[in-house]
């Protein structure tokens, strides 16, 4: 157990809502869920939850700390934004999703080799790299997120895709050295690090 | 018509020799035809998109949004910002309003900002090019400007989320909004009123982390297209465009269709429809091409 994690059991013994309102995105509207379902019926990867939103929110008030957190329903959230424009109560249920996912992977309870979990980092350091996303280097991590006899295996299954791409000017080999990127970087990166210091002391501040 | 100046936030995925750069040039053609004039945001960064919440928190992608807004309210001061990629747009907007009602948030990002010496007013409207499009330019101004109508195209209007949720276009319906059908109709094409799958999920970045239950959602999205006999299928968002346009091939392999059905944006049927031939229209960024369009330009 990270030393977060086991932080937060001891401080919100037996509130695991309290603890989700304190530090979840969003977190404070789960509890005006009123279970009515539509969010489960408006989800168009429904059928590949474990957990549904509607699941999620009473897992939250039953003190399902570890089986909520460990889920990996949160990470098939495709930011469709149906469940927030059909939910009765107004949940920003989406954001609540992301919350919740970004929350697991800050206590280091995310599900083992979750393919979201890991492309939703790629891309956030990828980003954070120059400012910009580069696909191309984004493409090729995810290829080769899984090894390097993997990656070259899958690369080879795209590698029509890969030539299309470039044929049709939207995919350019050069980006892999160097590429797009803003002009102040060292700025960004600076001013990020201090959004994540203030996020990390509220959090910890909670612990 | 007088110009229009908006403070433009093209995106990531709009850079040249990326995966919309065909959207961005379709885009500029459009503008230009229109006399909206497009004033990059200097400097602009990624908006951390729908995906970046696994690594970024809540106030770190709030940070990255904040940043655009700033720069634009320093460099093109009184004008608009204008997205046209559906994930610029929303996470823009959806900073905006976050920091507007959350005090506590806005002082946090004042204060990253103020590592760089950037300060956030957050007085700017954010809009997306349709809402220009349709509010400030207007349908009939558009159909104006029509000098080779789309006659005898059936298209598809394939609006998918972001675009149309959680925010939308004012007055139209979540479930069914019609701004581009109409767009469709005024370019002379005819639009698919009953087209069922016009907001149906394509993925998005799932696409690339969950190709095979992304791919079957697509699936249904290009086969509901075919079913009502249509030419082509346009959309306003880049992530949409690509995930239903370039997978083609391995939803065929997957389902044994034979789909080959050209996804293009409203910009590319503006810009053929305003007399603007193929490369300006964009038609050489298409995978699978859009030969009946290529035809009009051509004519």
């Amino acid at each position: 157990m990270s030393d977060l994690n086991s932080a937060m059991t001891e401080r919100y013994h037996n509130s695991f809502l309290k603890e989700v309102e304190a530090n979840v995105e969003e977190g404070e509207w789960v509890k005006m869920c009123m279970q009515c379902g539509v969010c489960a019926g408006s989800c168009p990867l429904g059928n590949a939850w474990e957990h549904t939103p509607q699941k999620l929110f009473m897992m939250i008030r039953a003190g399902k700390r570890e089986a909520v957190l460990s889920s990996d329903a949160m990470w098939m959230c495709t930011s469709c934004y149906n469940c927030i424009a059909r939910c009765p109560r107004g949940l920003p249920i989406t954001h609540i999703m992301h919350g919740l996912a970004h929350y697991a992977k800050r206590l280091g309870l995310v599900p083992k080799n979750q393919p979201t979990a890991q492309f939703s980092q790629i891309f956030w350091d990828n980003l954070m790299k120059k400012g910009r996303v580069n696909e191309l280097k984004l493409g090729l991590a995810i290829y080769f997120k899984d090894g390097f006899g993997q990656g070259i295996k899958n690369a080879l299954a795209n590698k029509q895709l890969g030539q299309n791409m470039m044929k049709a000017k939207r995919m350019n080999a050069m980006e892999f050295f160097g590429g797009h990127s803003i002009k102040d970087t060292g700025g960004l990166q600076k001013m990020i690090k201090k959004a994540q210091e203030i996020e990390d002391a509220k959090i910890q501040g909670n612990s | 018509m007088a110009k229009k100046e908006v403070s433009y936030y093209p995106g990531c995925s709009s850079q040249t020799g990326a995966s919309s750069s065909n959207m961005m040039r379709a885009t500029q053609t459009m503008c230009d035809e229109l006399d909206i004039q497009l004033n990059e945001i200097p400097d602009w960064n990624c908006c951390g998109a729908s995906i970046g919440y696994g690594g970024g928190g809540e106030l770190p992608r709030l940070t990255l949004s904040a940043r655009n807004i700033a720069l634009s309210e320093q460099h093109n001061p009184g004008q608009e910002i204008v997205a046209t990629c559906a994930a610029c747009w929303l996470s823009t907007r959806e900073a905006k309003e976050r920091l507007h009602e959350d005090a506590n948030m806005f002082r946090d990002a004042n204060t990253a900002l103020n590592e760089i010496n950037l300060k956030l007013n957050n007085q700017t409207p954010v809009r997306h090019m349709v809402e220009v499009l349709v509010e400030d330019i207007g349908f009939e101004a558009i159909k104006a400007k029509v000098k080779k109508p789309l006659q005898g195209l059936k298209i598809a209007s394939y609006v998918g989320c972001q675009t149309n949720r959680p925010f939308g276009i004012a007055e139209e319906s979540f479930e069914n909004p019609v701004y581009l059908d109409h767009l469709i109709e005024s370019v002379g094409a005819d639009s698919i009123p009953t087209y069922e799958k016009k907001v149906q999920c394509c993925g998005g970045a799932l696409a690339f982390s969950e190709p095979e239950k992304s791919q079957e959602m697509i699936h249904g999205i290009i086969e509901a297209a075919y079913d009502h006999g249509a030419d082509l299928i346009a959309t306003p968002c880049p992530l949409c465009q690509a995930n239903v346009e370039i997978y083609q091939d391995q939803i065929n392999a997957r389902f044994g269709s034979k789909f080959n059905m050209p996804v293009v944006y409203y910009s590319q049927l503006m810009s053929v429809a305003f007399g603007r031939n193929s490369k300006d229209s964009a038609l050489d960024g298409q995978i699978i091409r859009a030969k009946s369009l290529e035809e009009i330009a051509g004519k």
